[in-house]
């Protein structure tokens, strides 16, 4: 019997298949006029070289509800268009997460059969509890998103069907 | 057969839905610590990981020696999203026939 390393009992993997090309998921990922039409909406801002920034901003109705103009920050790690993206991200907008500091996430693209794509996304969140039950959509009934299988579920939708559902923050669905 | 039908399917046996809650418990764990939890022989879990993972409910992943096992829940939320949110105005009913459904099959 072995012990699992902390880190990986901590990791979040989450995957999804998308009728779609490699070129259009990685376009959604790092696109700000692609990350405005899904998950929950802000506009994310890559400077996709080894050292550069991540911004990821909120939504117009976030800010409306009071929250500020940065929702997340980070560092391009690794940038393989369009088949691989590491990052560093720390969520900034509540005080509680900014204070756990950096995660590592990586979004892995790979051609399947018949136009269909897997996204694979593998969030490393050793040491950041609260974010980890964010992300995993333990704070949905408070209306704080369904986290990643809700943002990957929405980028599924938009591809594949063309349809935006609007995140309304704090009105749970 | 349909996406759908893989994870209904994969999700219509208590077996396979404790193995969901203990990676649920705790994600990221070898084929050996599984088994521990399980009063089944290895080949036994091993059949039901497959099963979970043809329906993408379960992703295994290699880090080192080792194949570690993650929950995957997009699945979940996609049968969620596009079974529960269109019977939106009798969703309690909705579930609840879900609910029976697996309960049945299983």
């Amino acid at each position: 019997m072995t012990t699992a390393d902390p880190t990986t009992a901590t990791t979040q993997v989450y995957r999804v298949y998308i009728k779609a090309t490699p070129q259009a998921i990685w376009d959604a990922i790092t696109q700000p006029e692609w990350t405005e039409r899904y998950g929950y909406g802000g506009r994310g801002e890559y400077d996709l070289r080894p050292g550069g920034a991540y911004r990821g901003y909120t939504s117009q109705g976030m800010r409306s509800a009071g929250a500020p103009d940065l929702a997340i920050d980070g560092e391009i790690v690794e940038a393989d268009p369009p088949w691989r993206l590491v990052q560093t991200w720390r969520m900034v907008m509540d005080e509680v997460m900014a204070a756990e500091g950096f995660t590592r996430l990586t979004y892995e693209i790979k051609e399947g059969r018949a136009g269909v794509t897997r996204l694979t996304v593998t969030h490393e969140l050793a040491g950041t509890p609260q974010l980890a039950v964010l992300m995993s959509g333990g704070r949905e009934d408070e209306g704080a998103g369904g986290g990643w299988s809700w943002v990957l579920s929405s980028l599924k939708t938009l591809l594949e069907t063309g349809s935006e559902i609007e995140f309304q923050p704090g009105a749970p669905e | 057969m349909t996406e759908d039908h893989l994870v209904f399917k994969a999700l219509a046996d208590s077996t396979r839905r404790f193995l969901l809650d203990l990676l649920f418990e705790r994600d990221g764990r070898t084929l050996t610590e599984l088994e521990s939890e399980l009063e089944m022989t290895r080949f036994g879990v091993m059949k039901h990981l497959h099963v979970l993972e043809a329906a993408g409910l379960v992703v295994a992943r290699r880090s080192g020696r080792e194949k570690l096992h993650f929950l995957n829940p997009v699945p979940i939320r996609l049968v969620h999203d596009r079974w529960i949110d269109k019977y939106t105005e009798r969703q309690v009913s909705a579930l609840t026939e879900l609910k029976d459904h697996l309960e049945e099959t299983a």
